[in-house]
């Protein structure tokens, strides 16, 4: 499983993916290969695909730090925390000064579980955004 | 100092420089390193016990190869002394002697090699989760890593294609737009396909002459001659 097959599948599904959305996929090359995913209608929140020796990581990046409000920082972080269990598959994890939600699969995985995987992710980024807004500016 | 903290001293000591490798790249070959020399010795390891446990087989063999033997001359100097031949019956006592003598050393040997054997399965165990462990700790560092560079290639993948990133609310604005747009031509579409239904529903009706009848040319006469007769 590397992000060429994973490319590969996506882009073939097309309109025929059991989650009904629609992916674009664009590999990055640089010292780690990524594959930048773009979901039809949420081509603002892409999911970045990486994979390693041992699992494949799939990323959105949420906001920046400077996006949320001074006050509200803590509060945040709390809030996060709390929901990093009930959110479905996905974690909350900060990358620099960029939050984000992540999942990692196993390089095991099938085509089907990574699909699975991106819809539910994206499904969660979108929603958090929503629910986190009001500490965001 | 635990992985986790080392980690994380390295991501807080290096989040100002995006892009720079917070992990010494030496220092994850040299982990690599150790953890082939450990796997080696592990089949090393391996290869000893295999070696151990046969000699511990065969002097199993051997011991009770010798049992039986005493047991047999035991039988053997029973029936000289029966037959009241003293001399032969110490001949075969002598043998026994020796038998017996044989077979301590043959059970100090097989006990010598069972105790081996136990330590080196024990090693062999120990060994084999160690090194999980250390593969467990070479992946945290490694992923670490490549996320790290990853980020690094998306952030010069959005700074190079010239495209500004938008703030999280104003991207859910936008997504949001779109889901209302769809969800809107999704329901114009069905309307737009109720009405033709009714549409259709009316047609039909009209053709079963039920229901409002358009006016033609004859119902107009017959109307009219019906005023004229009143």
């Amino acid at each position: 499983m590397n992000i060429h097959t994973i490319a590969d599948h996506l882009n073939t599904l097309a309109d025929n993916s059991t989650t009904g959305l629609c992916f674009d996929c664009q590999p990055i090359s640089g010292e780690v290969d990524i594959l930048q995913i773009s979901i039809v209608g949420r081509e603002e929140l892409p999911v970045f695909i990486s994979v390693t020796d041992d699992q494949i990581l799939c990323i959105t990046y949420l906001w920046g730090i400077e996006e949320v409000k001074k006050d509200s920082l803590i509060q945040m972080h709390e809030s996060m925390l709390e929901m990093n269990i009930p959110m479905p598959l996905s974690s909350f994890s900060k990358i620099g000064d960029k939050y984000v939600v992540f999942g990692a699969l196993s390089i095991n995985s099938t085509f089907e579980d990574i699909e699975h995987e991106l819809a539910v992710l994206s499904n969660n980024a979108i929603e958090v955004i929503d629910d986190m807004g009001d500490y965001l500016v | 100092m635990s992985i986790f903290k080392k980690i994380m001293t390295a991501i807080r000591g290096g989040a100002s420089e995006v892009g720079e490798s917070i992990i010494d790249s030496n220092a994850t070959r040299i982990f690599e390193q150790e953890i082939r020399d450990a796997e080696n010795h592990l089949t090393k390891a391996k290869r000893d016990l295999t070696g151990v446990m046969a000699e511990q087989m065969s002097a199993n063999r051997e011991v009770d190869r010798l049992s039986k033997e005493v047991t047999e001359h035991e039988g053997y100097a029973v029936q000289a002394l029966e037959k009241g031949d003293e001399t032969l019956a110490l001949a075969v006592a002598e043998k026994i002697s020796t038998l017996e003598s044989d077979l301590a050393t043959q059970q100090q040997a097989r006990d010598s090699f069972t105790g081996n054997a136990e330590r080196l399965k024990e090693l062999v165990r120990k060994s084999e989760r160690q090194i999980v462990e250390h593969k467990r700790q070479l992946s945290m560092v490694k992923t670490t890593e490549s996320v790290q560079k990853a980020t690094s290639a998306i952030t010069d993948n959005f700074s190079s294609s010239n495209s500004k990133l938008l703030s999280a609310k104003d991207s859910l604005e936008r997504i949001k737009a779109k889901q209302q747009k769809f969800d809107d031509k999704m329901k114009a579409a069905e309307m737009l396909e109720s009405e033709n239904s009714d549409n259709s529903l009316a047609a039909q009706l009209k053709s079963a002459g039920i229901g409002a009848q358009s006016s033609n040319a004859s119902s107009v006469l017959d109307r009219i001659k019906a005023k004229q007769k009143s």
